[in-house]
């Protein structure tokens, strides 16, 4: 070993950091599994967590291609130490009760129904577009279904209304880091790899502030975004997502099954 | 024109039809070549190699369709190999006419072809029942007994049934 640092590709860190974002959220919505409210949504919470788990896959298979130093999609998911993932804020944090985890879902699938979108018709990236033709339409599941839940949370009981009003409090400082994007994706955008994400802002506000209206409520000014994840700054709740999450590889290192 | 029947043009349809009957694993009615999901088979220095497509991001059953598809080129004398096709990507259009009859003979009620209310809140496609062929179906729940159906039910007979969802 001499000790020099690997330099990563922007595109390498670009695909990291989707795909992180999916893993964390997948882990997330699946610790609703054999907890939700009813069997229906069991089997929603299930079924999305399944999807975006899916999605990371692919892209930690894609991301470790292209880095091509050995490293496999599994190395990438469980042997990173909590510094070194770039998942946004957002898709960390804990779930709450049902109308936080639906509110949460939302915000990000308005984020990447869009994105996706734009990879799978403008991507110069093969891959990424076939990633994309699958996770557009995914993604456009989960706009429509957490999007008749925030209408009925809204629109429903004083005590449901009142939920979801606390989680949009809770968890709508979080949304402006899905714009900030990052140094790699920004790369990524001038070679046309990837969307520039400032560019996605309009749709994200109109599919929010429609859902918002059918649901009764208000869309908060942020006067204060929360951000960090990009370059691994993480809440205190992400050691304990990664604790869970790794806890095979690290209890028994190079477990297979 | 009919290509001539060399020996590796009746390899090539032998694998194919070897590879064509597995059954998919979640909705055995129907096979990976109804589905779409086995886009070719060809052989290349005489290794069988399957081209096979995921259906959804996240299907748990890529990998044994995958592993029933090498099985069957190996019990038909193949040497073989499984490629991973990504582009382009799948949807339900990639189920063949008779796909969609033998999913609906089963039970299932077919995807409909370019449905596109899927960002429409409380949209609703018009779903007909696959016993009765009654258009007054109601969606029971987005999610089904797998990633790839919806449930519903038929107001006409009363049967709860599945629907292969559209993407
Ligand atoms: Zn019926």
């Amino acid at each position: 070993m001499t000790g020099a640092a690997i330099t990563h590709s922007h595109q390498f860190e670009a695909v990291l950091q989707l795909a992180d974002d999916h893993l964390i959220l997948g882990q997330r919505v699946s610790e609703w599994c054999g907890h939700a409210p009813m069997l229906e949504e069991d089997l929603g919470l299930a079924n999305m967590a399944l999807d975006l788990l899916g999605q990371s896959r692919a892209l930690y298979a894609y991301a470790a291609e292209i880095e091509g130093a050995g490293r496999s999609e599994d190395d990438l998911a469980f042997l990173r130490l909590e510094r070194q993932y770039l998942n946004c804020l957002l898709v960390e944090r804990p779930n709450g009760d049902f109308a936080h985890s639906i509110l949460r879902q939302l915000y990000f699938a308005a984020f990447m129904h869009p994105f996706w979108q734009w990879v799978s018709a403008n991507s110069t990236d093969e891959t990424l577009r076939g990633i994309a033709g699958k996770a557009e339409k995914e993604m456009a599941y989960h706009v429509r279904h957490c999007g008749e839940w925030v209408v009925r949370l809204g629109d429903g009981t004083e005590k449901s209304a009142h939920r979801i009003k606390a989680a949009v409090v809770a968890l709508h400082h979080y949304t402006d880091e899905l714009f900030q994007g990052s140094a790699a994706m920004a790369t990524c955008a001038e070679d046309a790899i990837l969307p520039d994400v400032e560019t996605l802002r309009p749709v994200w506000t109109a599919t929010i502030t429609n859902i918002f209206a059918q649901a009764l409520l208000e869309v908060p000014d942020v006067a204060h975004p929360q951000t960090g994840g990009r370059i691994g700054e993480h809440g205190e709740e992400m050691g304990h997502i990664l604790a869970e999450l790794q806890y095979m590889q690290r209890t028994y290192p190079n477990l297979q099954w | 024109m009919a290509k001539p029947a060399t020996t590796d043009n009746l390899d090539t349809a032998r694998a194919w039809a070897a590879a064509a009957a597995v059954p998919d694993p979640e909705v055995p009615c129907v096979t990976v070549a109804d589905l779409g999901i086995l886009r070719d088979v060809t052989i290349e220095d005489g290794v069988a190699v399957a081209h096979v497509t995921p259906t959804y991001s996240g299907c748990p059953a890529v990998l044994a369709i995958e592993l029933a598809v090498e099985a069957a080129l190996l019990d038909a004398g193949f040497e073989a190999r499984i490629e991973r096709v990504m582009t382009p990507s799948w949807t339900t259009d990639w189920i063949t006419p008779e796909g969609s009859e033998k999913l609906r003979a089963y039970g299932i009620a077919p995807p409909v072809r370019g449905s596109n209310s899927k960002m429409a809140l409380f949209g609703e496609t018009v779903i007909t029942c696959p016993r009765c062929g009654s258009s007054e179906t109601t969606k029971v729940s987005e999610f089904g007994s797998t990633a790839c159906k919806a449930h519903y039910t038929c107001k006409a007979c009363a049967e709860p049934f599945d629907y292969f969802k559209c993407i």
